[in-house]
């Protein structure tokens, strides 16, 4: 599904990424973990297309089409998600407006009508209780006044109500408590499936317990220096990160 | 496609005034100049009786000793006032009875303005008056308000037929000498609208008023007044275009309500006047005088949309002179390119336990300049008054600037006033946030200001709220920084 090669990219020419190769096919879930400034959350915007990183050589396909020339917002209608770590406020735009918009935008490039209301509305009620999400959140403006919680949980109902082929979950964990953790990660699950993949970006082994990853990387600076099964991630729980710099530099 | 700042100004530059067209009407256009004799023609041409032929006069001499005033937040190149026809007409019949009379280049026009006078005819929500230049062209549904004795009709019209209302009503609440520009208008206006809802009736429409300025080298000095007697309702809408030209064109208007004891006037308006081009060549001067008298209990709301014009310098203003009256300004005002805007309320509390409440939200793209002017004003013998301010600006770029002064005299222990005002910026991070959804950046644009507008937006009648938002959409088209 997605294939990234030998991809360098570079913030204000700073070379962040180093070569990343990375295979994930449908129907898996990879993990990528790292210490903080490895370039975890640049290789997440990157995929969706933020302009501000400068890929330099290499190259990222969507079920083998470049993605080089696509816009993001192209990203988005082939199937792209991208959970924010830091979502934004919108304010005066409700959480439902946003989502009816974001749908119908990606319909119509797929050339399709607008979703009827009587479906949408449908959508909505399903994917929220899903989510245990209280349906008076969706009519609050988005993002603004959330807690560091809601606001993950508001991105990962985004991502029900998108459904789309590959999610991307940067640090989807920070800031939430066991309980909103818990909540979080059934959705996720829920929302895992043949055709679709999720890649998961985090720091700790914490949520891997709850999303149980088919693969683990270790990213260290803008290069995947390890591989391997969910083991690995716990392994470097007890290790700590220190562990792979070390190896790297032997 | 890339969105650096640089390209979304280029972007920006290439949307067009899609009301720029100029209709081929024959028209009836007096030279160019003022002077007594102009103002005489004018009141001539109108048939008018003398008492307002005089009117008119003495506006013209109080004018002539004025200056223009130079307070204001803009700069432009001051209009030659003896280079502008005071008055062009429509040439074709004068007065329609009805829409088949008119002009089909005429009613072309409105078509493209996107008022179909079939269409509202059938909505059966809306009764509209057209101002085209100079002179009042179509009123309709005039015989359903007339069953309810309300009066509808252009203010030419009403000074032959209602010359006691007028006569009793004209000049009262914005006097000839308030201003250089309510003097000019005072001495020349050639037409506009006028509106009086008897006692305790409610006003069973929308009533509407459309304006358009077509001849080269015309001003347009409408005038309107709009009477709301004792428990009345009304709600008044105001639209406004005009040709893409390179010149500039003169808009000075004055508009009067007047709203008795327990009565109510909402009065919306939607201003697109044409803003000049990308280079800040041509564009509407725009500068009005709007201002409404609450008697006891009555209630005025002036809601306004600017998006259009060059240069803005409007303020529309309440009296609160009944007691427990209530004063509310609502406005978006965006700017773009080289547009400069002005604009504010002023809220002069004279009775006692008075209301007024301002949301001002100003938005500004390119290089323009938006400021927010408001003054309110608390009389020593208005106990427990209170104002509720709330001014916010959005900018987009960083070549665009935002302006608040908020003028507060309080005069009285009891009052409460409060001012809140923000300023921010649309962000890129906004913007990627919803490209990522799949929202791309013009629509992203409209969804975060139509966000950032909607207590405002949300105070529009139903049939104007649509029509605003799209030209929302349509001034900002791609800008962001």
């Amino acid at each position: 599904m997605l294939e990234i090669k030998n991809l360098h990219a570079s913030v204000e020419d700073k070379e962040i990424l180093k070569g990343i190769n990375l295979q994930v096919n449908p129907g898996e879930v990879h993990a990528i973990m790292g210490p903080n400034g490895s370039g975890k959350s640049t290789l997440a915007s990157v995929i969706a297309g933020k302009e501000e990183f400068e890929v330099k050589k290499g190259s990222i396909a969507l079920e083998g089409e470049d993605l080089e020339e696509l816009a993001p917002e192209e990203r988005a209608h082939k199937g792209i998600f991208l959970s924010f770590q830091y979502p934004v406020e919108i304010p005066g735009v409700s959480v439902t407006n946003f989502m009816r918009t974001a749908i119908n935008e990606s319909r119509k490039a797929r050339g399709l009508e607008d979703m009827p209301a009587n479906q949408m509305l449908k959508l909505i009620r399903e994917k929220s209780e899903m989510l245990e999400i209280d349906r008076k959140f969706l009519s609050r403006s988005l993002n603004e006044g959330f807690s560091g919680g809601e606001k993950k949980r508001n991105e990962i109902f985004q991502m029900a109500m998108m459904e789309p082929k590959l999610a991307i979950l940067d640090e989807t964990d920070s800031g939430l408590d066991i309980d909103a953790l818990r909540i979080v990660a059934n959705g996720v699950n829920k929302l895992r499936g043949k055709e679709n993949a999720i890649i998961v970006i985090t720091h700790y082994q914490r949520l891997l317990e709850y999303i149980v990853p088919d693969f683990v990387h270790v990213l260290h600076d803008g290069k995947i220096v390890k591989s391997g099964t969910k083991e690995l991630a716990l392994e470097l729980e007890d290790k700590g990160y220190d562990w792979i710099k070390q190896e790297t530099v032997v | 496609m890339a969105y650096t700042e640089e390209e979304l100004k280029k972007e920006l530059e290439t949307k067009e005034y899609e009301y720029g067209f100029y209709t081929d009407i024959e028209s009836d256009t007096f030279p160019k100049g003022l002077s007594e004799d102009i103002v005489i023609a004018i009141s001539q041409k109108k048939q008018e009786p003398e008492w307002m032929t005089e009117w008119r006069l003495e506006a013209f001499r109080i004018w002539k000793e004025m200056e223009e005033p130079e307070w204001a937040n803009v700069k432009y190149e001051k209009p030659n006032f003896q280079e502008i026809s005071y008055y062009s007409a429509p040439n074709k019949k004068p007065k329609y009875n009805s829409l088949d009379e008119v002009d089909p280049e005429l009613l072309d026009t409105f078509k493209r303005l996107g008022i179909s006078l079939d269409e509202q005819k059938k909505l059966a929500g809306v009764a509209v008056d057209i101002v085209m230049d100079s002179v009042s062209v179509a009123t309709t549904f005039k015989k359903t308000l007339a069953e309810k004795g309300i009066i509808f009709c252009s203010i030419s019209e009403a000074i032959k037929e209602h010359p006691e209302l007028v006569k009793k009503y004209i000049g009262t609440v914005v006097p000839r000498k308030d201003n250089f520009y309510a003097a000019l208008n005072s001495a020349v206006f050639s037409d506009g609208s006028f509106c009086y809802i008897p006692k305790g009736v409610r006003c069973p429409m929308e009533l509407s008023t459309y304006f358009r300025i077509n001849q080269a080298g015309t001003g347009q000095f409408e005038r309107t007044l709009v009477i709301a007697d004792e428990g009345s309702y009304v709600s008044y809408l105001e639209g406004c275009t005009a040709p893409s030209r390179d010149e500039n064109q003169l808009h000075a208007a004055v508009v009067e309500l007047i709203a008795l004891d327990d009565a109510e006037i909402k009065y919306s308006t939607v201003q697109n006047w044409f803003p000049g081009d990308k280079d800040g060549n041509g564009g509407v001067f725009n500068f009005v005088t709007k201002r409404g008298i609450c008697e006891t209990n009555a209630k005025i709301s002036w809601t306004q949309v600017e998006t259009g014009s060059a240069v803005t310098w409007k303020y529309p203003s309440c009296v609160l002179k009944g007691d427990n009256s209530i004063g509310e300004f609502y406005s978006i005002a965006v700017t773009n390119n080289f547009q400069q805007a002005d604009t504010g309320t002023k809220m002069i509390h004279l009775g006692k336990n008075t209301k007024s409440t301002i949301i001002s939200k100003g938005i500004s793209a390119g290089q323009s300049q938006n400021s927010y002017r408001g003054l309110v004003q608390v009389n020593s013998r208005a106990e427990n008054a209170r104002n509720f301010s709330q001014c916010d600006s959005l900018l987009m770029g960083n070549k665009c600037g935002a302006h608040t002064f908020p003028y507060i005299e309080a005069k009285n222990k009891s009052a409460q006033i409060e001012h809140e005002a923000t300023t921010s910026k649309i962000g890129e991070d906004q913007i990627f946030y919803c490209n990522q959804r799949g929202i791309d950046t013009e629509k992203a644009i409209a969804l975060i200001v139509n966000g950032f507008s909607k207590e405002v937006l949300n105070k529009l009648p139903m049939e104007f709220a649509v029509e605003a938002q799209k030209l929302l959409e349509i001034s900002l088209e791609g800008s962001v920084g």
